[in-house]
């Protein structure tokens, strides 16, 4: 294997380095704190003015996919906000591979810009990890779709432009068979955001749909072919676009923490064995997650779809981060539980901020059962779980 | 970037796959305990060209790289061959930077192996990984290189892994180097030694999965096989994923060395291209993967996984003895944690 990363993927790291550095701001960090939206307009922007996003888009041919990786990686790594960003790429790299041509120039295009984001619409109320039995109903009228139902965890669904909505076209079939997927304007006349506020600040919403009429032009793949669609979204969601790298900044911050207080004895905390020990595992942990995430990127540069890739580095990052943030929280005693701001939080209110954000790491973008039992099918070839 | 093999590792991983497949069922393995070598199965590895072929061309040797070393150390692993491929080849390429090594090593008539341990000066190297069928064993003694060549014992104090193990004195030996030159080209030879048995410890891991799915899906319990239970697959879906993350480790420690990479540890940035410090965290990470995944596959496999009959217990007991010999995980930690965020005490 060859680890050398290209002349022009390293330039474009600089590029995407030199966005941060520049656009990355405390007030930036600040807000994405308190608003608990994590996005921030000026990044996106400006990322889309260095040229960085079209490249990052999977399945444009514009960039090496390698590129994709870094563009997340390099974002996690200073925790910048990057949820939105991620998920409007994520349906931009849907777009390329499964949308029309009039989505490719609309949507598309406008993701490309930075100045418009997706949501997406799967989850709902009654359905999670069974998300193909999504009951949000589509019925046909002539020309249009006239949809009803609810999603929930429709997370920037209050500051996004679009949404991508798993409909059930048809309740006559196996459940897998009888969704359509749309990729609707979000101010259509008929829904409605409501805010759903979390443990780990971040918002997401609850969204309604009242008799909202689509033109068919909005369905992205065949009728009752929504489930081919979801798959290649999910390809994309699990592993290569973000979320496998929050040990590194997590790593980061404690070092620094650990690095200046002491105990009675005037002896630094990094200085204590079980400390270092557990340091070097998660240092350990970051590198294999980042090698794992790589090589989904290197699969999705050689053609392939990383699915079940995905599956695993997602598995992976998301427990190895769980572990990281209870060692580290635990070592940090009582300063690890004051939060952002407070005087003698550790590092910086980030260890308490990582023991209440990385439990959900492993719930959203398909759980860890949900994953593993996806493993154990496809790749292991065992039979179907009882 | 290139994450996967060339055409030329492929075919080495095939011919070596095919050579420990056919010479070295499980039954060739039970027949080595409790010395852990078989010098039938050595001669004819031997033959093939094994022992001499990670030492340079210029030496009479075969060329090859640590990665190529890495795919046959893998094939050892899967087959938990009871040779010393690992330590003879990464005590030769250390042997010959001094142009110590002879025909007879270089045919595998003899063999050398590494001290992984150094000794104190005037003490002996305990616990030797081949050091009870190696002629030659070459380690550190205080800050001497020291290469020694006498009588192997030929037998082994009795040990978990069936390794052939021994206490070895360096004295007579010959000093090939001293103090700082000594203490880097035995920390290179380390780091060969952790990255290769790394690799073999995936080649343990690939097997004990192998054997568990095997296992699961002939055992029926409740009339169904166990391997529906998800219980059991929850507990089997975990060791593919360490799998990927630890063939990816062990290769980046590989070519960290084969392209000379430049000696990066940037935590911070998680940014690290160092050869030594690879092979380090290599050898951790994959020490902990065999353990879990020969854990869950002989625990998959009921109370018949305990028993001597079947051969997940010859997996589980190298998984734990092949990297328990290097000494406590801990320390090595700790000294991992010395390079990446400076020694104790230091200010930062
Ligand atoms: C902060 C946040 C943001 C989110 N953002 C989005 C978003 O933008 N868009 C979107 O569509 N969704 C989003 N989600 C939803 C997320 O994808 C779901 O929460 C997730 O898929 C799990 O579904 P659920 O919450 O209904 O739990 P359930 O499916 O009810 O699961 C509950 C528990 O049962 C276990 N379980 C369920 N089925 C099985 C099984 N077959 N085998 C073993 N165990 C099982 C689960 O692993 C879990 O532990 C978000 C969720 C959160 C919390």
């Amino acid at each position: 294997m060859d680890f050398t990363l290209s002349p022009e993927a390293l330039e474009f790291r600089e590029s995407v380095r030199a966005v941060l550095r520049e656009h990355f701001t405390p007030e930036v960090s600040e807000r994405q704190h308190s608003s608990g939206t994590f996005n921030s307009p000026e990044i996106n922007r400006a990322l889309a003015a260095a040229g960085v996003l079209e490249r990052a888009v999977p399945g444009l041919g514009k960039g090496d996919p390698i590129e994709l990786w870094m563009l997340f990686n390099e974002m996690e790594k200073v925790s910048a906000p990057v949820d939105g960003i991620s998920m409007a790429l994520m349906i931009g790299g849907v777009v390329a591979h499964v949308g029309s041509q009039e989505q490719q120039d609309t949507v598309l295009a406008e993701i490309l810009t930075g100045e418009v984001l997706v949501s997406l619409g799967y989850s709902e109320p009654e359905t999670g990890s069974d998300v193909a039995a999504a009951s949000t109903r589509a019925v046909r009228d002539g020309d249009e779709w006239v949809i009803n139902g609810a999603k929930m965890w429709t997370t920037m669904g209050h500051v996004a432009n679009w949404i991508l909505l798993l409909t059930r076209t048809n309740p006559d079939v196996p459940k897998h068979k009888g969704l359509t997927m749309f990729l609707i304007p979000m101010d259509l006349p008929g829904i409605t955001v409501e805010p759903v506020h979390t443990m780990g600040t971040e918002r997401t919403n609850a969204t309604f749909y009242d008799d909202v009429r689509v033109p068919d032009r909005y369905r992205i793949g065949e009728v009752d072919g929504g489930w081919k669609v979801m798959a290649v979204a999910l390809a994309f969601e699990r592993g290569v676009m973000g979320g496998t790298s929050m040990g590194v900044p997590l790593l980061h911050h404690f070092h620094r923490w650990a690095a200046e207080v002491r105990d009675d004895a005037g002896r630094r905390l990094l200085d204590d064995p079980l400390v270092r020990e557990q340091m070097v595992r998660v240092a350990i942990d970051n590198e294999i997650a980042s090698l794992m995430t790589q090589r989904c990127a290197y699969i999705a540069a050689t053609g392939g779809l990383p699915g079940l890739e995905g599956s695993m580095v997602k598995v992976f990052s998301t427990d190895a981060y769980q572990k990281a943030s209870k060692w580290f929280s635990r070592s940090a005693g009582p300063a690890g539980l004051l939060q952002f701001g407070e005087s003698g939080a550790a590092g910086d209110g980030w260890v308490e901020y990582d023991a209440r954000h990385s439990p959900v790491t492993t719930i959203y973008g398909g759980t860890g059962e949900i994953n593993r039992n996806n493993i154990a099918e496809r790749h292991l070839g065992l039979p179907k779980a009882r | 970037m290139r994450l996967e093999l060339t055409d030329d590792e492929r075919t080495i991983d095939e011919v070596f796959g095919g050579f420990f497949r056919n010479e070295c069922p499980p039954s060739v393995v039970r027949t080595a305990e409790p010395l852990g070598f078989d010098p039938g199965l050595w001669a004819r590895l031997a033959a093939t060209g094994a022992p001499a072929m990670g030492l340079p061309e210029a030496s009479g040797g075969g060329g090859a790289s640590l990665t190529d070393l890495a795919i046959v150390a893998e094939q050892v692993g899967r087959a938990i061959a009871p040779v010393p491929f690992v330590e003879h080849a990464v005590a030769t390429r250390l042997l010959d930077r001094f142009g110590a090594v002879t025909d007879a090593l270089r045919d595998g008539d003899a063999i050398a192996t590494l001290a992984v341990r150094p000794a104190a000066a005037g003490a002996t190297w305990s616990l030797v990984p081949a050091g009870a069928v190696a002629g030659t064993v070459v380690g550190l003694v205080g800050d001497d290189l020291v290469v020694v060549t006498s009588p192997a014992p030929g037998a082994a104090p009795r040990n978990h892994a069936a390794m052939p193990l021994a206490d070895r004195s360096p004295a007579g030996g010959t000093v090939l180097a001293s103090g700082a030159d000594a203490l880097a080209a035995f920390a290179v030879a380390r780091a060969e030694w952790q990255t290769l048995t790394a690799a073999a410890l995936v080649g343990i891991t690939r097997s004990a999965l192998t054997l568990a799915l095997t296992y699961v899906q002939e055992r029926h319990q409740f009339d169904r096989p166990i391997g529906s239970f998800q219980a059991i697959q929850q507990q089997l879906a975990d060791i593919p994923i360490a799998l990927e993350g630890a063939t990816l480790v062990a290769a980046k420690a590989a070519w960290a060395s084969d392209a000379g990479a430049p000696s990066v540890v940037d935590v911070a940035d998680c940014d690290i291209t160092d050869f030594v410090t690879l092979a380090a965290m290599a050898f951790l990470y994959t020490s902990d993967v065999a353990a879990m995944a020969t854990d869950r596959a002989l625990h998959a496999h009921g109370g018949y996984g305990f028993s001597e009959e079947y051969d997940i217990q010859l997996y589980y007991r190298r998984a734990r003895g092949w990297a328990l010999v290097a000494g406590d995980p801990s320390l090595e930690c700790r000294s991992l944690a010395d390079t990446m965020f400076g020694p104790v005490g230091s200010e930062a």
